[in-house]
């Protein structure tokens, strides 16, 4: 599904402070933004080191995701970008939405794009 | 089979912990004492607030077993050994098949006329101590009899108490038993320069009326040489004899000077009677000590157990006496033969005037093996010299590297590894090499862990700092070197990350990162470095470089709920709040709809903020003079006080008054983690400060520091820092207590671990602080003032930063809220919808 009109601007990049979340209303869900920047200042990764999941923590039953710590964690399959739960500290990969603690709490990542524009749109579904 | 103890004191009750859980095996428990077995060997710390509880040796629920029989207040008084009954004071008997004396022993008081006059007293049991307290609350002069290893401790609880104390010794040095002459010369100066009066070489003939009758000289104490000494009360610590009456009656073999006889497996002349602990003689020796007593104990539990057949039981072989001395101030250890009464032996002297040290090893006629040592002022090698003697490892090349003063750093002796896995390490718990070895392999990796496992080091704690050497070594040897690293991220402690970054000059996480770790850091060690940040350069949280590294609740500058909420807490100082304030507080918790509740620091937190709404809610109690109360910080958390002398009858300091002084000069302050205090206006304690990080308790002459107490998950009483300070030193000690521990505490570790695992414990931190042993008090006190100067409040800065001001919504596209926070009304307040309420209300 590559349908044009099913992806929504949220914010430009310059909006998020880097290596922080926000949380963006995507229709009627809550989707938290992340912007990722290496701490020698190069925003990597596909679409600019910008990535999605749900706001939702499963585990605490609260929009909060987005005002998660940012981290790199060591795992069987090598370095994951991380965001950490501000309420029970649960783990979720930035890329996949798998929680690294028990798959139970794992959240859906959302498509995300951001242009060299800094326009950052995510895909509704 | 019937088992009979007489007496619960320390080694009593160490037999009943290893046979409790013997099948077929009931147990009655005599105790004379109206209480059951408490820790003798800590007596002391009654002093500086342990209650009788503290003390207690019993596990919860010990006695509840059914097959053990405690009878308190109960004396035994006769033993009838041909029909096997014990008779107690009542006329009560007990039958037995095996009996154990564990009587101990009383405290010696020499034959002096009017040693029975009041307030002459001593010292052995809980029962000794309130009746000190009670005479030391009357007097304003103390004497000991006794300069002896306990009369020692004796004259600093005197001293403790604000008296006068004097120690009254018969022979011509202190601790004869243990040091040597020039030592004890050395220990008489440091404990004179403690404020208290040594008199040696004193024969005391007779205690009459003093001249000043009343406060300052009841009694006049009497000597051979003509003297006299005016005193209030008067403690005998002249040594202990043992409790062998039982024996006596019921004609058991004694030996000559007292003590009841036994042999190898501590069975007494008739072999169905055993006796351990202090009441026993074995070839000759009573042993003074708890070690030798729970050796004892052991050796009869396993007799028992093994029922006849205990031929191959395990026999005691006598026991080591070495020791230290635990006063407070004065290092004192003594090693095997310290008089060097070896024929043959040979010694090795360092003397230093100056620092006030002196150290002696006797050492065997081939100069090969250390068979004694002395240490006076300075003992840190007391647990290498023991471990060399008891172990007979060979001696260095240069013996006399061991006592010289070692040059910057170098650490010498010998490495705990050239220990065989059989070095006893915790000679009062038999804790060997080996078993901690076992422990930590068996996942006890952390001091605590392995001290609750193996039992070592809980007793008098003299060989914690080897325990932990073992532990290190151990940790090191298996590749567990992540212990004290924040994280994968940084190979540091956070002491050393600290000391990095102060020198690396660092002012953000990214250099810090660059600088001192690897990769791109996560939710532990951000935190810890923005901690580190703050209180290296004291840089405002909300400044846009430090944002991604805070925690949620430090970026939104409050506590976050379990609904995503936060609540909101505004700095009461000292607990001192006007009326006006208050309806400050409630007309914003009314207009917000906030759930306001008193907290357990004596201020009001007002829960149920959505995110967006902490701007308005900050602006309104800034603009009525509120701050930030850094509840969500680690960081100065309240400042209780009680009301103190202004109002309260009892009160001697003003302590409202100090304790708001003290929270608006260490509000904001950065640290490991959060800090509380306390101020009482008098020892009553109402505002509970010995159970702070920081706690002040007023005194007559000034205040008392209390430091490192913590209530929480593990509570511990805070230990008395300094005493009668004046209200100026008061605060200069605290600046640079808290700057020690800000430096050196490492992630998350409240002042009471990271005094526990300080090695060295209160005593290195006295050292600091105090006397500034590492020249560096200095800094610590412009570090705080530094601190103190560019203290800002967060709230106030932040509501007036629109760049901070943006992050406070809930949408990045949208002004909506947050539809999932939902409240029902409890007892007229809201309170979160749970889960399932919110299931319940969607599925109709
Ligand atoms: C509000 C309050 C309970 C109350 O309604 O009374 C409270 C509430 C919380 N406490 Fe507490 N503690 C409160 C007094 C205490 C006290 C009593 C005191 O301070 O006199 C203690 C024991 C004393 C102590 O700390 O030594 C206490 C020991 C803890 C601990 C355990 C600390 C420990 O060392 O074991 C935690 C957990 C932690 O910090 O890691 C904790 C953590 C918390 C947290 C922050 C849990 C969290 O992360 O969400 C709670 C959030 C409060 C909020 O959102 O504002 N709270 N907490 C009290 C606030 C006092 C204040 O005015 O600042
Ligand atoms: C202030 C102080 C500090 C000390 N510090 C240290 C130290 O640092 N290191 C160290 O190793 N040792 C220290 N000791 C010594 C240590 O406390 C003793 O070695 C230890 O308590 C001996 O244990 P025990 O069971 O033999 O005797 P106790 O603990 O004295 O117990 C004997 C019990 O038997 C009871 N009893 C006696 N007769 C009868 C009877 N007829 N019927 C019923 N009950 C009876 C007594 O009331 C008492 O409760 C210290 C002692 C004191 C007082
Ligand atoms: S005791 Fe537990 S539940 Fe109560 S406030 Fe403290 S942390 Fe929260
Ligand atoms: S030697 Fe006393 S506690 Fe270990």
């Amino acid at each position: 599904m590559t349908d044009a009109a099913s992806w929504t601007f949220v914010c430009h990049r310059d909006d998020i402070v880097p290596n922080t979340g926000v949380c963006a209303k995507v229709g009627e869900a809550q989707v938290a933004v992340f912007r990722v920047v290496a701490p020698n200042g190069t925003e990597d990764g596909p679409d600019n080191g910008i990535f999605a999941l749900d706001n939702f923590d499963i585990r605490s039953q609260a929009n909060v995701l987005s005002r998660g710590l940012i981290g790199e964690l060591s795992t069987e399959t090598g370095p994951a970008l991380v965001v950490a739960s501000p309420v029970y500290k649960n783990h979720l990969c930035l890329k996949t939405g798998r929680c690294l603690e028990d798959e139970a709490w794992s959240v859906k990542a959302w498509a995300v794009s951001c242009g060299d524009d800094g326009a950052i749109m995510v895909r509704a579904s | 089979m019937k088992l009979v103890v007489i007496g619960n004191g320390m080694v009593g009750h160490k037999l009943l912990e290893e046979l409790a859980d013997v099948p077929h095996l009931s147990i009655t428990v005599l105790c004379e004492e109206p209480r059951p077995a408490y820790d003798r060997v800590h007596l002391s710390e009654f002093f500086s607030g342990k209650t009788a509880d503290d003390l207690s040796l019993v596990t919860p629920g010990f006695f509840d077993r059914p097959n053990i029989t405690l009878k308190l207040n109960a004396k035994a008084v006769d033993i009838d050994r041909a029909a096997k009954l014990v008779q107690l004071e009542d006329g009560e008997t007990v039958p037995y098949d095996r009996l154990v004396l564990a009587t101990g022993s009383y405290p010696f008081v020499p034959p002096v006329t009017g040693r029975d006059r009041n307030g002459c007293l001593v010292y052995r049991t809980i029962e000794d101590l309130e009746a000190m307290t009670e005479w030391g609350k009357k007097s304003k002069v103390g004497v000991v009899v006794g300069g002896g290893l306990l009369g020692l401790e004796c004259a600093k609880a005197l001293k403790d108490m604000g008296l006068q104390t004097h120690v009254v010794e018969f022979a011509p040095r202190l601790m004869t038993v243990q040091v040597d002459d020039m030592g004890g010369r050395l220990l008489r100066r440091k404990i004179e320069a403690m404020g208290v009066q040594v008199h040696t070489g004193k024969n005391t003939l007779e205690i009459t009326d003093g001249a000043g009758l009343g406060v300052g000289g009841r009694h006049a104490m009497k000597f051979a040489d003509g003297s006299q000494l005016q005193t209030d009360m008067i403690v005998f610590s002249a040594g202990i004899r043992p409790r062998d009456e039982l024996a006596r009656v019921a004609g058991l073999i004694r030996g000559e000077r007292g003590g009841i006889l036994i042999d190898n497996q501590c069975k007494t002349s008739d072999p169905a009677i055993y006796a351990i602990g202090e009441c026993a003689l074995w070839q000759g020796k009573i042993f003074g000590l708890v070690a030798p007593g729970y050796d004892m104990a052991r050796i009869v539990a396993r007799q028992i157990v093994a029922g006849d057949d205990a031929a191959s039981a395990p026999q005691f072989n006598g026991a080591d006496m070495s020791t230290k001395l635990k006063l407070l101030g004065v290092d004192v250890a003594s090693i095997g033969d310290a008089q060097g009464s070896t024929p043959g032996s040979l010694t090795y002297l360092f003397n230093d005037d100056v620092a006030g040290h002196y150290k002696k090893l006797v050492v065997t006629a081939d100069g090969k093996l250390l068979i004694g040592a002395v240490l006076v002022g300075e003992a840190n090698d007391y647990g290498t010299l023991l471990q060399m003697a008891l172990n007979g490892i060979p001696l260095p090349a240069q013996p006399e590297s061991l006592i010289l003063p070692s040059v910057e750093g170098g650490s010498k002796g010998i490495g705990i590894d050239m220990l065989p896995a059989s070095a006893s390490i915790c000679s009062c718990n038999n804790v060997s090499k080996g078993d901690l070895c076992t422990a930590i392999e068996n996942g006890s990796t952390s001091l605590g862990a392995l001290k609750k496992c193996t039992k070592a080091a809980t007793s008098c704690g003299g060989c914690l700092p080897l325990v932990k050497q073992v532990l290190d070594a151990e940790l090191k040897k298996s590749g567990v070197l992540v212990l004290n690293h924040i994280c994968e991220h940084y190979a540091h402690s956070r002491q050393e990350l600290f000391h990095l970054v102060k020198v690396g000059g660092q002012k953000t996480f990214d250099d810090t990162i660059l600088a001192h770790g690897k990769g791109r850091g996560c939710d532990i060690c951000k935190p810890a470095v923005a901690s580190i940040l703050a209180s290296c350069w004291n840089e405002h949280v909300l400044k846009p470089k430090h944002a991604s590294v805070q925690d949620t609740n430090d970026y939104y500058l409050a506590n976050i709920q379990k609904d995503g909420t936060y609540s909101v807490v505004p700095r009461i100082p000292g607990g001192e709040i006007t009326p006006d304030k208050l309806i400050v507080i409630g007309q914003v918790a009314k207009d917000y709809g906030l759930y306001t509740k008193i907290t357990g620091g004596q201020r009001i937190d007002l829960f149920g903020a959505r995110v967006e709404q902490l701007p308005e809610i900050w602006g309104l109690l800034v603009a009525a003079g509120f701050e930030s109360g850094h509840a969500y910080g680690k960081s100065l958390r309240t400042v209780k006080s009680c009301v103190g002398s202004t109002w309260c009858r009892y009160g001697v300091q003003d302590s409202v008054t100090m304790a708001i002084r003290i929270e608006e000069r260490y509000r904001g302050l950065r640290s490991p983690h959060k800090i509380k205090m306390a101020v009482s206006g008098c020892t009553r304690e109402c505002a509970e400060a010995q159970s702070k990080d920081v706690g002040v308790i007023a005194t007559e002459k000034g205040w008392n520091l209390y430091v490192a107490g913590n209530g929480g998950m593990k509570p511990r009483h805070a230990e008395l820092l300094a005493g009668d300070v004046d209200d100026e030193t008061l605060i200069k000690l605290i600046d640079r207590f808290l700057m020690l521990y800000i430096r050196t505490g490492d992630r998350l570790q409240r002042t009471a671990t990271w005094i526990e695992n300080l090695e060295g414990g209160l005593s290195y931190v006295k050292k600091v602080v105090i006397d500034d042993a590492l020249g560096i008090c200095a800094e610590l006190e412009a570090d705080m003032a530094r601190q103190v100067e560019t203290y800002e409040c967060e709230w106030k800065k932040a509501i007036t930063t629109p760049e901070t001001l943006k992050r406070f919504s809930h949408f990045v596209n949208s002004k909506d809220a947050d539809s999932n926070i939902q409240f029902v009304d409890e007892r007229g307040q809201i309170r979160p919808k749970s889960a399932l309420e919110k299931k319940l209300e969607v599925a109709p």
